[in-house]
């Protein structure tokens, strides 16, 4: 006996919905819960300050110039050290990534130093440094070295033969193929350093300033606690968050600008 | 611009080092604005013999000697490869100006040159796209106009049209007659694509299986402007037939070889 039966659907299991609204309430919810709960006075403030007192406290810290002067402190050794360690590890990566000598002299002396965590160093750097600025900024700058100068090394060598094959077919001399075929194949890797870098000058700006240090947001924090005002401390931990998420934002953006080739 | 291959030979190291004889003794010279097809089975060394003449591969033994008038602002050869190698950071505009670029041609007459041969290849309107918004058989033109912007002696072409679908391939042969048409440039062509070889070429040269040797020089008696009516007419078909009958035992000993 012959049957007319619709198609199944199997689109169902494929289906996967944007929840732009879900994204918000996750945020919001989890201050109102937080808030909820140092509402009902069964952990002390010692422990959890409410996100109001942590707010409030956070303007008047501004307002009192403390703030500015930790973030500003900060952020002169973080930009200093992530703008030399992307210097150098841009030209360390492109020089090993082009040259084979370069590659034969730097690949064995990157592999025995990469995997130092950066931060066992800064005793070693503020012998030699002193304890001022010098050592932190030198310690973000061997931090972000390392990824950048590995990507770009890895971008460049992963350039398309192809092009190079191309570039090579209309005369292209050294210098023309590092700049119009090599550097430009390595800009994705180099972006994608420079957001790996990010994090980890944070991680030892924080560490560095709580080791050794009388103003930046890592010595905010380990001030506050030593002070026992848990609300400040906050306030750094919240700083610290919000300079993570527009850092990688920004770098976003200069990514977008200069690579306008990727969709 | 003559062409002259002189006994070219080229053996190279495979991945395991074992020598591979890609070339043996290759002669064959490629008059003044003529379209000469190179055809044979697949791994016969026929890329190998074009990039010989681009200078992009050294051959081990002979030579390939270039004979005519040479201006500056020109180039020598320029070669069109299969997958187009279009610089993706480069918008159209700037990908056809990039060989004018390193001929050292002046900025503004960089775009001028350009401009023009985007015309040509119908792409006006694109000039700030970039490849990767663009169909193949645009990228490929693209890839046209980039080697013709270099007004090179000799056009090199690396099976161009293999990897696009049948319509665009078609559509893009006839716009390529037209092109050698208007700027009588000597073209080598490389292709697998019998039919193709017959309809675009004046002479087909017929590549031997690894290692590749000249077996058979083909004239196309086929008279130009080339037009679609051509291609049913006794000289296509017979030229077509004879150039199956000598690569069909070329291309079966081919396919039973483990793969190059």
């Amino acid at each position: 006996m012959s049957v007319r039966v619709p198609v199944p659907d199997r689109t169902r299991v494929l289906e996967r919905r944007e929840h732009p609204v879900v994204r918000v309430l996750a945020l919001a919810g989890l201050l109102v819960l937080w808030e909820l709960v140092t509402r009902t006075g069964r952990v002390p403030s010692l422990f959890l300050p409410s996100p109001l007192d942590v707010i409030q406290s956070g303007v008047e810290m501004l307002r009192s110039g403390e703030l500015v002067t930790d973030v500003l402190t900060s952020l002169r050794r973080v930009v200093l050290g992530v703008g030399l360690g992307a210097l150098g590890g841009v030209s360390v990566g492109l020089a090993i990534g082009i040259s084979r000598l370069a590659e034969a002299v730097g690949n064995p002396l990157i592999a025995a130093t990469f995997p130092i965590p950066k931060i066992a160093l800064l005793p070693l750097l503020i012998l030699w440094l002193g304890i001022g600025e010098a050592s932190k900024v030198a310690v973000i700058t061997l931090g972000v070295f390392f990824p950048m100068a590995i990507n770009t090394y890895a971008g460049v060598r992963s350039a398309d033969p192809l092009l190079i094959r191309a570039a090579v077919s209309f005369g292209a001399g050294r210098w023309s193929l590092i700049r119009k075929v090599l550097l430009p194949s390595a800009l994705p890797m180099i972006f994608a350093g420079l957001k790996l870098g990010a994090g980890t000058s944070l991680l030892l700006l924080v560490a560095a300033e709580m080791i050794a240090a009388n103003a930046g947001i890592g010595f905010l924090v380990l001030h506050a606690q030593n002070l026992m005002e848990t609300t400040k401390l906050m306030v750094g931990i919240v700083l610290l968050s919000v300079l993570g998420v527009l850092t990688h934002w920004l770098l976003v953006r200069c990514e977008r600008a200069a690579i306008p080739w990727t969709t | 611009m003559r062409v002259v291959i002189d006994r070219v030979s080229k053996t190279y190291a495979d991945r395991r080092g074992q020598a591979i004889e890609a070339l043996r003794d290759v002669s064959l010279t490629v008059e003044s604005e003529e379209f000469v097809a190179l055809v044979g089975p697949s791994g016969c060394g026929k890329s190998t013999l074009l990039n010989v003449v681009a200078g992009l591969t050294r051959p081990s033994a002979g030579a390939v000697e270039l004979e005519g008038d040479f201006a500056p602002g020109r180039s020598a050869t320029a070669m069109v490869f299969q997958e187009s190698a279009l610089f993706p950071w480069r918008t159209v505009q700037a990908n056809v100006e990039f060989g004018l670029e390193e001929l050292g041609v002046a900025p503004a007459e960089r775009v001028r040159r350009a401009r023009e041969h985007l015309a040509l290849t119908g792409l006006a309107g694109f000039e700030t796209r970039y490849p990767h918004q663009l169909s193949g058989g645009m990228r490929q033109r693209v890839g046209i106009a980039r080697a013709l912007a270099v007004d090179p002696a000799v056009l090199l072409m690396d099976e161009p049209f293999s990897a696009l679908d049948a319509q665009t391939r078609r559509l893009l042969q006839e716009e390529l007659l037209t092109i050698r048409e208007r700027t009588r440039k000597t073209i080598v062509y490389v292709t697998h694509t019998i039919q193709e070889a017959v309809w675009l070429a004046d002479r087909v040269v017929v590549l031997s299986r690894r290692p590749g040797r000249v077996l058979a020089t083909v004239p196309i008696p086929l008279g130009r402007p080339r037009t679609e009516a051509q291609l049913v007419e006794p000289g296509f078909v017979g030229a077509v037939e004879r150039l199956w009958s000598l690569i069909k035992a070329e291309a079966l000993g081919a396919l039973r070889e483990a793969p190059a």
